[in-house]
């Protein structure tokens, strides 16, 4: 297959599945009564500097998660715990980072460190549970989340510092924070320095699950986890390794947010903490078929799609931006749908090819023989 | 249920099934072939193969769940080419799956009525003619017991009123005494009498030799794709059966003079495999196989093959010694016992040899993750890997058009010579070989003996598995008998006769016992 061939089959699935699901939208809206045409000349309008920069944080976290979620994804693991697992090491890492114990960067360094360990821990839970006992991951990962946030919820109130009705974590001094980068005018908002988590992460991702042993080992238990075990692999400590790194990057995907330099001050709290990011993620890995690039893709469009919302209002387009959610849930199935059907015409082409190919040197159909 | 005939007399009666010349082609396999079967109604007849005789594919022929390229099927005198399961019970035939599908937590009413909610409600009416059913063929089943609390004999019996409740005539039964204890299959055996006597035509598919004569009417034989004959268990024995399901031809695939030695590589002692009920799967297996020597594994599918094979590879937790070239592999893993020099070509490919998914160069890579050409350290050589994945394509003849392909995409015979070249690499020690050339064309059959004697000529040991007597007595130096997970009998593979082997295998003490040899 040549490059143009290729590239021409990968680009078929998420265009037609795109244009599929502004369809399925635009007829919901038409359904509650609402104006699809406006609604779509608002949703695709350029968006403004702040709204460019907001949209490059907001793909920064989502991208994270959706990277945690790949992970166990890529070993068939469903790892529906990024939630809990970015919630209680956002919690660790905002303490870690309050406590100021060094310098600034050395107490960043530490609080990341710390996020990671502990998003690992969390996650290596019902990694544990599923080797030992054979519980689900899907089950205690969900269990999980929910444990995670009155445990959150809990350490706050009773150790946290209190503003108005809120807690919070010790806020971070000046020093501990970033500045970030300002494209635009200063007005229009700062894109985090740790934005850059994702780049790395991304890049050490596709790295590990490419080119190394481990990364090997952890394609094909997913793969085909009996042929993995017939070939050496220890599939129980895959599972525990694979988890645990999961839950270290779901433990990253706050950090962006928490140590950007805010007029009043970074610090954990209950209105402070930005919920939601790890189920999202779940959605951005599908839309990015669990691969660093696509999972890009995935967390620019899924952050594009919320910011872009919050113009409906200002435009009076007569649509409540609760429908965007309507439409990141159908494109997310129209992905899915799409993709199975070209992986299968993609498939049955290849077979063709292969007969094309082995019938015009010699014996043609060698097995009708027996 | 109109049409049955109560007791009807089979000679009279019409054919129930009649397959002529029914042929499936899968991509590079012929998986039937010319298959005539003709079934009499009101007969139980039994069709026995092994595995990968195209038993299976003929049942989902005639299920409708695949359709044949070639040739006729009537049921009936009608003609009958399903193209899909619903035609099939449309037409009155039912089939039992080996695995029962049914839902635990519902009732045996609920799981019969399922799907068929049509017939009779979902209620009383329902419920009377499952109690009809049951009392009629005494099945003994309470409509309202929930099926989690019934016994593996009774799951089956639902299984078969769901058929019969969908009025079935004609019933498929795959292997229905795998799961079954001896008492168990008496008692499913008088329910299947019973069925017989009320009209009923029963397709039985078993390997099981003792069954087949207990209860069957008519016997069909298959091997490798097509119906090789027919007989009647009045004038039949269970050798000849055996000989006819795995072949009596001359060995084709011949050895060369022997190139054993006195140099032990493999030894195992006292090997004991036990299940979490505690029944023994192996039992004090000791084998020896040396440096240049194959040693042949028969016995009939399901006699502790596979487990011994896994345990060998690590992959069961069995007790006793396993020792390799005098190294002790006991408590090793799998990576360890691949990384002292094991080969493996696996049974089910699909399942435990292939990423089907993935390269062909990543498949290479599979089960040399940690050595060279595959991996440098911790990272995988994909220069390296990918041009050793060449020279397999080469040597053993891989009909692709690239290393780039995708392995699912490959025939059964081409995925199996990727798996032969690659388990070939490294210079192992010990080849296990398990049903190596099942399901392959002829083609890739020949290169692959060729590859296993090229391979014993080296010096390896080998550890043949293999339901095929003609290879087994054609490429091993000694062939040992397995049966209920013990060896049973050592023979030689120049002298031994089809008619030994098999009633070895059969555990046949009502015959003459196989010879042993010194």
């Amino acid at each position: 297959m040549n490059i143009m061939k290729k590239v021409g089959i990968a680009l078929v699935a998420p265009v037609a599945a795109l244009l599929a699901a502004m369809a399925i939208t635009s007829a919901v809206i038409i359904a509650v009564g609402g104006p699809p045409v406006d609604f779509w000349r608002v949703m695709l309008s350029w968006p403004e500097a702040d709204e460019i920069v907001n949209i490059t944080n907001q793909a920064s976290m989502l991208y994270l998660s959706g990277l945690a979620a790949a992970i166990g994804f890529r070993m068939n693991l469903f790892n529906i715990g990024v939630e809990g697992q970015y919630r209680v090491a956002s919690y660790v890492g905002a303490i870690v980072a309050g406590t100021a114990i060094g310098p600034g960067l050395f107490t960043a360094g530490l609080a990341i460190v710390a996020a990671m360990v502990t998003g690992a821990v969390w996650a290596a839970i019902p990694a544990l549970l599923k080797v030992t006992r054979g519980v689900s991951e899907v089950i205690s990962t969900i269990m999980l989340n929910a444990i995670a946030g009155f445990l959150v919820g809990y350490l706050l109130l009773n150790y946290g510092q209190e503003i108005g009705n809120d807690r919070r974590t010790t806020p971070l001094e000046a020093d501990t924070t970033f500045t970030g980068w300002t494209p635009f005018e200063p007005a229009d908002g700062a894109i985090w320095t740790l934005t850059i988590l994702a780049v790395l992460a991304g890049a050490a991702f596709w790295f590990v699950i490419n080119r190394t042993r481990f990364g090997f080992d952890l394609r094909a238990t997913g793969m085909n986890e009996s042929a993995a075990v017939a070939s050496g692999v220890n599939v129980k400590r895959m599972v525990v390794i694979s988890m645990a790194l999961s839950g270290a990057v779901a433990g990253l995907v706050w950090l962006p947010e928490l140590f950007h330099e805010s007029r009043t001050a970074s610090f954990y709290s209950g209105s402070q903490f930005q919920t939601g990011l790890g189920f999202a993620g779940i959605a951005v890995a599908l839309l990015g078929r669990n691969q660093p690039v696509g999972i890009a893709f995935g967390a620019v469009l899924f952050a594009f799609l919320s910011v872009q919302a919050g113009d409906l209002e200002f435009e009076h387009v007569d649509v409540s931006k609760d429908i965007v959610l309507v439409a990141q849930g159908v494109i997310v199935l129209t992905i899915v749908i799409a993709y199975e059907v070209v992986s299968r015409w993609r498939e049955r082409l290849e077979q063709r090819q292969i007969q094309r190919a082995l019938q015009r040197p010699g014996t043609p159909e060698e097995a009708v023989a027996s | 249920m109109a049409t049955l005939v109560k007791g009807a007399d089979p000679s009279t009666a019409p054919d129930a099934v009649v397959v002529r010349g029914v042929t499936k082609r899968f991509p590079g396999v012929v998986a039937n072939h010319d298959v005539d079967i003709t079934i009499r109604r009101g007969t139980v007849h039994a069709l026995i193969g092994e595995n990968g005789a195209g038993k299976s594919t003929l049942m989902k022929i005639l299920y409708g769940v695949q359709r044949a390229d070639e040739g006729s099927i009537t049921v009936n005198q009608t003609d009958a080419n399903f193209s899909s399961p619903t035609d099939a019970i449309k037409a009155g035939i039912g089939m039992v799956f080996q695995h029962f599908m049914l839902a635990d937590n519902l009732t045996v009413l609920e799981n019969v009525v399922l799907g068929a909610e049509g017939r009779h409600g979902i209620g009383d009416k329902a419920r009377a003619e499952i109690r009809r059913l049951s009392d009629a063929y005494g099945f003994n089943l309470d409509p309202d017991q929930l099926v989690e609390q019934l016994g593996v004999g009774q799951r089956q019996r639902v299984e078969i009123l769901k058929v019969l409740y969908r009025g079935a005539e004609i019933i498929i039964l795959d292997e229905p005494t795998a799961v079954l204890v001896p008492q168990e299959v008496d008692a499913l055996f008088d329910n299947l009498r019973g069925l017989r006597e009320s009209g009923h035509t029963i397709l039985f598919i078993s390997h099981k030799l003792d069954e087949v004569l207990a209860i069957a009417d008519d016997i069909t034989v298959m091997r490798r794709g097509t119906t090789v004959g027919e007989a009647k268990p009045g004038t039949v024995t269970k050798h000849q059966l055996a000989e006819m399901m795995v072949g009596s031809e001359l060995p084709s695939p011949e050895t060369e003079e022997s190139t054993v030695t006195t140099q032990v590589l493999l030894d195992v002692a006292d090997l004991t495999l036990v299940d979490d009920r505690g029944r023994h799967l192996l039992k004090d297996i000791d084998l020896t196989i040396h440096k240049g020597e194959v040693l042949g594994i028969a016995g009939v599918e399901g006699n502790g093959q596979a487990e011994l094979v896994e345990s060998v590879m690590g992959m069961r937790k069995a007790t006793g010694k396993v020792t390799l070239a005098d190294r002790n592999l006991a408590g090793r893993d799998t990576r360890e016992r691949r990384e002292a020099g094991i080969g493996f070509i696996p049974e089910d490919r699909h399942r435990h040899g292939l990423l089907l998914d993935a390269t062909l160069w990543e498949n290479r890579v599979l089960g040399h993750q940690t050595r060279s050409p595959s991996s440098k350290g911790m990272l995988i050589d994909q220069r390296a890997a990918r041009a050793d994945t060449d020279r397999i394509i080469a040597a053993f003849d891989v009909r692709t058009p690239s290393r780039e392909t995708h392995a699912r995409a490959l025939s059964g015979g081409n995925q199996q010579k990727l798996i032969v070249g690659r388990e070939m690499s490294g210079d192992p020690v010990l080849l296990i070989a398990a049903h190596p050339t099942r399901g392959v064309d002829v083609g890739a059959q020949a290169a692959i003996w060729d590859h296993i004697k090229t391979a014993r000529r080296n010096g390896l040991a080998v550890l043949l598995i293999s339901a095929d007597l003609d290879e087994l007595i054609g490429l091993s130096d000694r062939i040992t008998v397995i049966l209920r997970g013990e060896l049973v009998g050592e023979f030689d593979p120049r002298t031994v006769t089809p008619q030994q082997l098999g009633a070895a295998m059969t555990g046949g003490r009502d015959e003459q016992a196989g010879e042993e040899t010194q």
